[in-house]
């Protein structure tokens, strides 16, 4: 894991303090709140619905249980008692009051954590794939260079009233796990023919109300030049991104207006200016940053023990568990297992202080202390000796966190919706708790397969419904939720945006047209195909025809 | 208006003209663009040193050949959260090597301040009545950046290098 060294601590301290001088000038009414909000905003604060909320960063997505502890600490002492993971590896505090936040900053700073730039038009927490430096398909660790980006990113003087917010998402790997191809820059760690270690770019994908998948804007680059190439492009579009309406603010709306050549044509042009600037990275530099991701120190052992064998065999809740929820581990004999936070009927993402403690203890006692949160809002323990994995179960299933349905259809992304969001238009969280009730049953959550379900509020998308294999958006009609529908969106390699299938439908009648869309699948699909390659061979027009009888006429 | 440089609140000695003004006495007068554009000659004319202002959406390429003539080039902040004059004063300073004063002007407010020096600006226009001291603060808040900037702050990067390099 990265460690800070004096210039991170520094660097984190240093920023609280600035923070909470700005937090007082607030309160003493020297700064209006048009002139506090966007230095708020830039450090992670919003005001919602109800209260203030605190979002703090996970960079990539790795952190240690002792950080966990801090987090399950700052829930009990400044907010309800939880905490809310989020799609971008951010863990949200939905109750804290101004005059704490700086305390809250300086503790989350003991622990090598803070707020900054998880929100406001500026460069937002770096992602990358969960699985980043245990997962065997990766070409390299992408956390490095995620690293190497988030220090160039923060509190970059230039960078920080862009025209819009501007998110990063690393991948090294031909699985995304990650959804570059939905990030502002997207970036793919990759050889080159050669052999030499380097980077796909990939530009202007985004959700929101304007949906657009990423293009390449530059097939490879080598490694040294990656802080060069990014700073031209995010000076290109400091100068020319739009500014004149928010919506249409997004580099995405850029790269759609200019044409991904003539966007590559001025980044080219900028980017030789300053290729060779101090931008360029030192090796030695690479070389001191992936030493912080050197994997651990493992022990010899084998894979598929009979003692491990056994325990699937006869317990099949524990075989059905690691089934859905471990992944191949690079190194034999040990083990990615995912930490569901689904559980049926509950609240995707949000965990209690008091499971807080218990996952950092199995963190300790099974993962050599470390953790990932994922961007589908679970918890992954990366390094479990495969031996382990049956107490580690046993753990779970005390705890009601061994939920064997990653990637299934109750493993459902959902925004906080008007539960707590000041933008949403309507609930989330209750028609996840509906779905995930509805298809309670494990069996038939097997049967159905891989199915990602992502739910939003509103129309900006952070519930990603339009990637979804099924996405529900959730939209107001004259005081009434309705939820409108969308089919076939992927945010994997095979990205796609989803279309929506009709009218949008009533909050009481959505679950049953769910289990419709589900019943059509099941009566079209072909051996092997999950709900999405159904969708793909089939069409629209089943499922369309079946929701809607009568209401439509649909070409054979 | 003051003028904020060197970390001193000083008189400034320039003279904004604007474009519906008349015509400063003799001295430092700063022009729009467009009064460069049109009245170039008699501006030479005058004899005084002479600073040029660019709107937000007008880039320094559009003067890189007149800079010679300048000693100002005032920046505009329409609103602290419109960031393009950031990028404009790193272009003039990096792409076009201007060495005279990049002034901000506009909604300058001192928490935007470290992020003006780091990116080559060496004075600003503030309120009358400002005083030093949070101005002072405000540019030490962040000790060692972690890019490399205008400000010749040593970075964390070439700190921990140097480091590296002395074994």
């Amino acid at each position: 894991m990265y460690q800070y060294d004096e210039f991170d601590h520094s660097l984190v301290a240093e920023r609280t303090e600035q923070f909470r001088g700005q937090v007082a000038r607030r309160l003493a009414g020297d700064l209006t709140e048009d002139e506090f909000k966007p230095l708020r905003l830039m450090n992670g604060l919003y005001l919602q619905l109800h209260a203030y909320m605190l979002r703090v960063a996970i960079p990539y997505g790795t952190f240690s249980s002792a950080q966990l502890r801090k987090l399950a600490h700052i829930a009990n002492k400044y907010d309800r008692g939880y905490g809310h993971f989020t799609t971008r590896q951010n863990i949200q505090f939905n109750w804290p009051k101004l005059e704490d936040v700086p305390d809250m900053l300086a503790e989350l700073a003991e622990v090598e954590m803070h707020a900054i730039q998880t929100s406001g038009n500026c460069i937002r927490n770096v992602t990358a794939d969960q699985f980043a430096g245990v997962i065997a398909d990766e070409v390299d660790d992408s956390r490095t260079w995620a690293e190497i980006v988030r220090q160039w990113s923060t509190l970059h003087p230039e960078f920080t009233y862009l025209p819009r917010k501007f998110k990063f998402a690393f991948s090294a790997s031909e699985h995304d796990r990650a959804a570059v191809r939905f990030h502002d820059i997207g970036v793919i760690v990759k050889r080159n023919v050669e052999g030499e270690l380097g980077f796909e770019i990939m530009v202007g994908g985004g959700l929101g109300r304007t949906p657009m998948m990423a293009k390449t804007l530059r097939r490879f680059l080598p490694e040294r030049h990656l802080l060069s190439y990014i700073e031209a492009i995010l000076r290109v579009y400091n100068l020319i991104g739009r500014r004149d309406n928010k919506y249409k603010a997004r580099i995405k709306i850029l790269v759609h207006e200019l044409g991904i050549d003539e966007l590559s044509g001025l980044v080219e042009a900028e980017w030789e200016r300053i290729r060779d600037s101090d931008l360029k990275l030192p090796e030695e530099e690479i070389r001191r940053i992936r030493q912080h991701f050197a994997p651990p120190v493992y022990e010899v052992l084998e894979d598929d023990t009979p003692e491990f064998a056994a325990h699937r065999f006869e317990n099949a809740a524990f075989n059905r568990w690691v089934g859905t929820n471990v992944v191949t581990h690079k190194q034999t004999g040990y083990a990615i297992a995912t930490i569901s936070l689904k559980p049926v009927g509950g609240v995707p993402g949000d965990v209690t202080a008091m499971e807080m403690e218990a996952i950092a203890d199995l963190a300790d006692s099974f993962s050599l202390g470390e953790l990932r949160a994922t961007h589908e809002q679970n918890l992954v323990l990366p390094h479990v000796r495969q031996v382990d994995l049956y107490a580690l179960w046993s753990a779970l299933e005390d705890m009601g966190f061994a939920t064997p349905n990653a990637g299934l259809i109750s493993d459902i992304i959902a925004c906080p919706g008007m539960d707590y969001c000041a933008l949403a238009t309507a609930r989330s969280i209750p028609v996840a708790q509906r779905i995930s009730q509805r298809f309670a049953d494990l069996d038939r959550q097997l049967d159905i397969g891989e199915l990602k379900v992502k739910i939003s509020g509103c129309i900006n998308a952070c519930g990603h419904h339009h990637v979804g294999h099924i996405g529900l958006l959730g939209v107001d009609r004259k005081g009434e939720e309705f939820y409108q529908i969308t089919l076939g969106g992927s945010a994997a390699e095979d990205a796609t945006v989803g279309t929506i299938i009709g009218p949008a439908i009533a909050s009481e009648a959505v679950v049953d047209a769910f289990e419709t869309l589900i019943d059509v699948y099941l009566s079209e699909r072909n051996e092997g195909e999950r709900f999405l390659d159904t969708y793909r061979r089939v069409g629209l027009a089943p499922f369309k025809e079946t929701l809607y009888p009568g209401k439509f006429h649909v070409a054979a | 208006m003051s003028l904020l440089k060197f970390g001193k609140i000083i008189d400034d000695r320039w003279v904004h003209w604007p474009d519906d003004g008349p015509e400063p006495e003799l001295g430092p007068v700063i022009v729009s663009l467009r009064r460069w554009r049109d009245d170039r000659d008699h501006l030479l004319e005058r004899g005084c040193p002479l600073g040029i202002r660019l709107t937000v959406d007008q880039t320094p390429g559009e003067i890189s050949d007149d800079l010679p003539f300048f000693e100002v080039v005032a920046l505009d902040f329409p609103a602290f959260t419109d960031g393009r004059s950031y990028s404009n004063a790193k272009r003039l300073r990096e792409r076009y090597a201007f060495k005279g004063e990049v002034r901000a002007t506009g909604d300058v407010l001192r928490d935007q301040y470290l992020n003006m020096l780091r990116c080559g600006f060496d004075a600003l226009e503030v309120k009358d009545g400002e005083t030093e001291e949070g101005w002072l603060e405000a540019a030490q808040a962040i000790s060692t950046p972690f890019q490399p900037g205008l400000d010749d702050a040593p970075t964390a990067m070439s700190l921990r290098q140097r480091r590296i390099a002395a074994g």
